[in-house]
């Protein structure tokens, strides 16, 4: 019955393993925005998308951001 | 009428066809020019007309050109690479999110974009070797999301998050539920052998898990209590910080002397539902602010004109500005300053001030107090005090916006924790004494017994779970509050104090109505083409009002800066403007009687006068309903900055008893609100503007309207959107509803409390009964407060 002893140590170092993963989780700010990552996620990955409307527009036109000012 | 592919309203203005799509105008066919030549098409994909229309942004960034400006406002600077964070209040949809952490689709130097949506902030990391803080501002504001940069984004850096409970909270969560683990063994069976040799160890593990709990998850309520005893009043926190302290002692004691297990699964479990309660309680509205002054306002920097020549430019901050600087003010900016105006002619709105959107002319020579919004060609000025002595300013100097002279609230709990408190110890001694008589050993055991089951954990949580729910849901309907004891305060109020402009009245629409000698048709088209020629704002609103056809050309135009316009068309002379600019003979009844009214434009043709139009606010829809359902049971009074002009209208339309006190200053509204709180009354303020800020602060609540709830807001208590103005009565219910329901559950409450008194004082306190009954009180409570709030919310729904 010593087992009990081995036992109890498994699980007290995996309940301290997910603790200690809480503890990381929240200080590196995971629970501050809950909202956003939500909608993040069903994003489609944007970069197939545009390649068939691109054939109507002329490629040369680039947004400049520098020259304005 | 078609609606725009880009931001979805009417193009009431003409439509720009463009790629088959229509546009209201070309801002917003630009912004779908770029994106859609960058491949980011996506974005008309994840939402129907997601975008936001950009505003000129001509010089409006220049100050970012300035080295000592941009340290400020960067989180993040090293190296070649820089961090920023922006509030963008447009930000609503999923394309919003989507566009801005693509940036680096559009300008390769941007590296990462994250979007908080809640907090409706970007974090913006870039590489400064090819692109500049302002290129990245000008960027946003291309696409119409336009960063909103204050006065107060500079003290950034003292703000960071206080993540303090949720620790708190995870680390009582992970004791209770291990302890719960190990002390699960000795609920049944005590006796059995094996269960004999090795309860020691369960039994100390238990303890080590239960330090943690006592010593970090608790210490608030420590805190709280000590203070409170120092105060000498016993709010809740005393009875809960005494049980804890007793429910420790005694496990402790037990397992030190091997006498019992202890109470240890009860003590992290009241912890865990007592910090569960508080978080709960905690619902923030992140991206609306309560705490704005004046700072929220002002620009950070301002154009600084070289003093000699007035033509050398350069950015200052806003603090910096000392008297006799001159400043240059383009096109919708903020005046930060009192000043004098030096050249050219000013239109002021002051709606950040007064609540009142109206514009005011300003004249060369004319004061200029700092809060108004320029609008029309740039004005220079000169300044004559600094920021901080302004006159706006110089409300916040009053001492009620200190923290610390904000009185106290003594809520319902801590009221009823008083008597509670003081009749625990009562029974807790009575019966120690008692039991000292019949079996001195079992003396101190009941003694701690009644301390430990009667610790008030359900009667703690009654209030944090009904008003917690009641925030969401006046949340919901669009009623936002600072703190879920407002709700508390709100149901003790007995006097309400509204403001009147912008808060009555509606910021958005005018009626223009006329007075005089009718137009034939052919007066009315003159008109109307005469107005066209101006771009004074009384003029476009004149010309929306007037409905008649544009064709004629007129001639002579003139335009009297401070005076009026006037013009020839068809050989007849038309003038618009002042009175005196267009009556040539006197008549002075006239002169008098539009003097009392806001807003007039007189109008004469041929030297001939014919009548004026007024410009009135007008009052929100249903707002005597309103106020006469409020008067049953609540004493009201409009307070308002304007002259005594419609006494007649209100008394008219408003109930008998409501008082009306007009010509009030921002600081005679704080004055005039405290007079009321020394006469005893509770006193609810409803305003709006920045010069009611000092009487929101005073009131016991202070609820601020807004047209816009990004748009922001004096600080206050709760911030409501002006479409729910109508529901204030119904809101008013509710907070008296929520605070019945917590005088139930009280009951309740100490109904369990009586039942473990019972096997308290009997001497029969068993570690499992008080591991079943505390659980199962705070959870019937946490029950019985949801679904009750639940009800009464689905009633303001149906209702509204």
């Amino acid at each position: 019955m010593t087992i009990i002893y081995l036992l109890l140590t498994i699980s007290v170092l995996v309940a301290l393993a997910f603790f200690a993963a809480f503890i990381l989780s929240v200080k590196n700010g995971q629970y501050d925005d809950v909202y956003t990552p939500s909608v993040r996620m069903l994003f489609e990955d944007e970069l197939v998308k545009p390649k068939a409307p691109k054939t109507k527009t002329e490629p040369t036109n680039k947004i400049k951001t520098n020259n304005h000012n | 009428m078609e609606d725009c592919f880009h931001c979805g309203d009417a193009c009431n203005n003409g439509v720009v066809i463009h790629n088959e799509k229509a546009f209201c105008c070309n801002g917003c066919k630009t912004v779908y020019d770029i994106l859609h030549d960058n491949n980011l098409d996506y974005y008309y994909e994840l939402e129907q007309s997601p975008g936001i229309t950009p505003n000129a942004i001509n010089g409006k960034f220049d100050y970012l050109n300035n080295d000592i400006i941009i340290k400020e406002l960067l989180n993040f600077n090293e190296g070649d690479t820089q961090i920023v964070s922006f509030l963008i209040p447009v930000i609503h949809c999923s394309s919003c999110i989507w566009i801005l952490e693509n940036l680096n689709k559009l300008n390769p130097n941007i590296l990462t974009s994250q979007v908080d949506f809640p907090k409706k902030t970007v974090r913006i990391s870039y590489s400064i070797t090819e692109i500049s803080l302002k290129d990245v501002v000008v960027l946003l504001s291309k696409l119409g999301y336009e960063p909103y940069i204050s006065l107060n984004d500079i003290k950034k850096d003292a703000k960071t998050k206080d993540r303090s409970l949720t620790y708190k909270l995870g680390v009582a969560g992970f004791a209770f539920g291990n302890i719960m683990f190990l002390s699960f063994p000795e609920y049944f069976e005590v006796n059995e052998f094996w269960l004999n040799q090795f309860k020691h160890i369960f039994r100390w593990l238990m303890l080590v898990f239960s330090l943690p709990v006592v010593f970090y998850s608790a210490q608030d309520y420590f805190i709280s209590a000590y203070k409170s005893l120092q105060s000498k009043f016993l709010n809740i926190d005393v009875p809960i910080a005494l049980g804890v302290s007793v429910l420790f002692i005694r496990s402790v004691m037990e397992v030190v002397l091997n006498l019992g297990t202890g109470f240890f699964d009860s003590l992290s479990g009241l912890v865990f539902f007592l910090l569960l309660g508080k978080f709960f309680q905690q619902k923030t509205y992140n991206y609306l602010s309560f705490e704005r002054d004046y700072k929220s306002y002002f620009p950070i920097a301002v154009t600084k004109l070289d003093s000699k020549n007035l033509i050398d430019e350069f950015q200052t901050k806003v603090y910096d500005l000392v008297p006799d600087d001159c400043i240059l003010i383009r096109n919708e900016e903020l005046i930060p300053v009192d000043g004098i105006l030096k050249k050219g002619s000013a239109f002021i709105d002051y709606s950040f001030v007064t609540g009142e959107a109206k514009l005011v002319e300003k004249i060369i020579g004319d004061e200029i107090f700092a809060g108004g919004k320029h609008s029309g060609t740039p004005i220079v000025i000169l300044v004559t005090k600094s920021v901080k002595q302004s006159y706006l300013t110089q409300l916040w100097n009053n001492e009620i916006f200190n923290a610390s002279t904000q009185n106290i609230f003594q809520s319902l709990t801590d009221k009823i924790s008083q008597r509670f408190t003081k009749s625990l110890l009562v029974i807790a001694f009575v019966s120690g004494l008692i039991w000292l008589f019949i079996d001195m050993s079992k003396s101190l055991n009941v003694f701690t017994a009644v301390l430990i089951v009667a610790c008030p954990c359900a009667l703690a949580l009654a209030a944090p779970f009904t008003l917690g729910n009641l925030l969401r849901i006046l949340g919901m309907n669009k009623l936002y509050l600072k703190k879920a004891e407002v709700i508390e305060q709100l149901a003790g109020v007995d006097t309400i104090v509204f403001d009147k402009t912008g808060t009555l009245t509606t910021n958005a629409l005018h009626t223009i109505s006329y007075k005089g000698e009718l137009f034939s048709e052919e007066e009315n088209n003159q008109l109307k083409n005469v107005l066209r020629a101006s771009s004074h704002p009384l003029s476009r609103a004149l010309f929306h009002h007037i409905k008649s056809e544009v064709s004629f050309d007129i001639t002579n135009y003139s335009e009297d800066i401070g005076k009026g316009i006037s013009a020839n068309v068809n050989n007849e002379t038309i003038k618009i403007g002042r009175f005196d600019f267009v009556a040539s003979e006197s008549k002075s009844n006239i002169k008098s009687e539009s003097s009392l009214l806001q807003t007039t434009v007189h109008i004469s043709i041929n030297e001939k006068y014919k009548g004026y139009y007024a410009f009135k606010n007008e009052y929100r829809k249903g707002f005597d309903r309103l106020l006469n359902e409020l008067s049953k049971d609540y004493k009201l009074i409009v307070l308002s900055g304007d002259n005594s002009g419609e006494t007649t209208y209100l008394t008219k339309t408003l109930p008998a008893d409501v008082e009306l006190v007009f010509n009030q200053n921002p600081n005679d509204k704080l004055e005039f609100v405290k007079a009321l709180q020394n006469k005893n009354k509770k006193v609810l303020m409803i305003g709006d503007g920045l010069n009611d800020a000092g009487a929101l602060a005073q009131s016991n609540v202070g609820l601020s309207i807004s047209e816009n709830i990004n748009v922001f807001s004096p600080a206050c208590d709760g911030i409501l959107d002006a479409s729910m103005f109508i529901n204030i009565y119904e809101f008013l219910q509710v907070s008296k509803k929520g605070v019945k329901i917590i005088k139930y559950a009280f009951f309740f409450s100490l109904f369990y409390n009586l039942i473990g008194l019972c096997f308290a004082i009997t001497g029969h306190l068993e570690p499992v009964v008080a591991a079943i009954l505390m659980p199962l009180s705070s959870i019937s409570i946490v029950f019985f407060t949801t679904i009750s709030t639940y009800l009464i919310g689905r009633k303001i729904t149906q209702n509204s």
